[in-house]
């Protein structure tokens, strides 16, 4: 577990996947998102969700260079930081 | 004649998700034991859950609508022999579904969010999961069908239409084979509503084809699905074949968005078109599956209809209508009775018209009224029948 300002964005990414039908083992901070079988469809999802919940907006250019699982987390954390 | 020669187009398997349960055999086996399905005046696949059948992700991509195809499908499928393998190059198989209205619970449930959250909410799965051709997009996508897909969308003629159409493209050598049928999912507010507004649905909650009672259709849901082989290929791998798609014929009325012409004109000539196309005649026609709604226009219609089309034989030819156990399945309608229409056959069964106790003047066919009964066919050999749909913009199919 990250420290707690980053527990609320782990949670909500991995709700939010467990939902879109990844496997709770396989979501890992390392874990493609073709390794848990997670589209552009889930993350235009996840997008909408991390909005929601901790008012972060996500571009199209930004999940270009969100690969991993771990990549989404410190992303959301930092603009939600800044 | 050109048309003779056409390849014959075979069944080699078939699926169901009615309200009477999940399975073909199940919709047979209650339908002729007298069961109906109807609750609080609807007919809703009450055991269907998405998620017995399908992963969590299939479930959240797929409308209603397009998961009860899914899983008819599969039985299709696994019967024909597919499960394991596709038997022909994936390019030559295609996939054909009807729908009468599409994912319209998906189209409900989004526009509640963009009225209540606003645009940022609205589910970037709203327009694949809506989209009327998304039963066919997920079939292709789960079996691997690379050849023609794409959905036919025409009321509650919808399903007879794929048939047809899917036979067609197997004849004239677009695909070798073709997983067709329909599927709905349209028990929503909205279309509750405007059935009712139009007086389309049943007040009383009764669906009674052909009884004198009858005040409209009970609306179910559900789907059907066969698989479509080109005969010869089928023979060839050894498939069991179940059933021949012999004829298909169809037509429109030119007459009215909903209300279908009273002596039933387009409907007969469908029937004609289809009979002329297998090569029968009414002397050869054992049963009739009747689009049967229990709306009062479309059984007295439907009825002149079939005499016109089969003149003195109209009589003694057996006719039930599927919609007295399961509703009216719109879109999946034509699809879900040809299933029921196949096993009947297999059975030697004519399965009842339920419910049906009063008759009324003019409308004095063989109904088969609530009971099962043995199937009297004109050859030792065969059984033949047809199966009629008919649909809003007066679209008549019949198979």
């Amino acid at each position: 577990m990250e420290a707690s300002s980053t527990g609320s964005v782990e949670g909500t990414v991995t709700e939010a996947l467990k939902t879109f039908g990844a496997k709770e083992d396989q979501i890992t901070r390392e874990a493609t998102w073709e390794e848990i079988d997670i589209d552009s469809l889930d993350l235009a999802e996840l997008a909408q969700i991390v909005e929601d919940e901790h008012g972060v907006k996500i571009e199209g250019d930004d999940m270009k260079n969100i690969k991993t699982v771990g990549d989404a987390i410190d992303f959301i954390t930092e603009k939600k930081g800044s | 004649m050109a048309r003779r020669e056409l390849p014959d187009v075979v069944v080699t398997g078939i699926g169901a998700v009615s309200p009477l349960g999940v399975g073909a055999r199940r919709l047979h086996e209650r339908w002729v034991a007298g069961t109906s399905a109807f609750v609080d005046g609807e007919a809703p696949c009450a055991d269907f859950e998405a998620t017995d059948h399908l992963s969590m992700k299939e479930t959240r991509r797929a409308d209603r609508f397009t998961q009860l195809g899914v899983v008819a499908s599969d039985e299709a499928l696994l019967e024909a022999g597919w499960g394991d393998e596709l038997p022909y190059d994936p390019f030559r198989i295609g996939c054909v579904l009807g729908t009468g209205i599409g994912g319209i619970g998906t189209l409900e449930g989004n526009h509640d969010t963009l009225r209540d959250s606003g645009p940022r909410n609205v589910s970037p799965l709203a327009i694949p999961l809506m989209m009327s051709n998304a039963g066919s997009a997920a079939l292709s996508l789960r079996h691997g069908l690379k050849g023609p897909v794409f959905s036919i969308v025409s009321a509650c003629a919808a399903g007879a239409h794929a048939i047809g159409t899917a036979m067609r493209a197997i004849q004239c050598g677009d695909a070798q084979a073709i997983v067709t049928g329909g599927s709905e999912a349209a028990l929503t507010p909205l279309s509750r509503a405007s059935f009712a507004s139009m007086s389309a649905l049943s007040p009383t909650g009764f669906s009674r084809p052909f009884d004198n009672r009858r005040d409209g259709f009970v609306m179910g849901e559900g789907a059907g699905v066969l698989v479509l082989e080109d005969g010869e290929s089928a023979r060839e791998r050894g498939a069991s074949i179940l059933a021949t798609i012999s004829g298909y014929g169809t037509t429109g009325d030119a007459f009215h968005l909903t209300a279908p012409e009273s002596h039933g004109e387009g409907g007969a000539r469908a029937i004609m078109l289809a009979m002329a196309d297998a090569g029968v005649t009414a002397a050869d026609i054992d049963y009739v599956n009747a689009h049967g709604t229990s709306t009062q226009l479309n059984d007295r219609s439907e009825t002149a209809a079939l005499k016109t089309a089969l003149g003195d034989y109209a009589h003694s030819i057996p006719v039930s209508s599927t919609k007295s156990a399961i509703g009216h399945l719109l879109g999946a309608s034509g699809a879900v009775e040809a299933v029921a229409t196949i096993l009947a056959l297999q059975a030697r069964i004519a399965p009842p018209t339920l419910g049906y106790e009063e008759p009324e003047d003019g409308l004095d066919l063989d109904y088969v009224p609530n009971s099962a009964r043995a199937l009297k066919t004109a050859s030792p050999q065969r059984a033949v029948a047809l199966s009629n749909s008919f649909g809003f913009g007066r679209l008549s199919g019949t198979s």
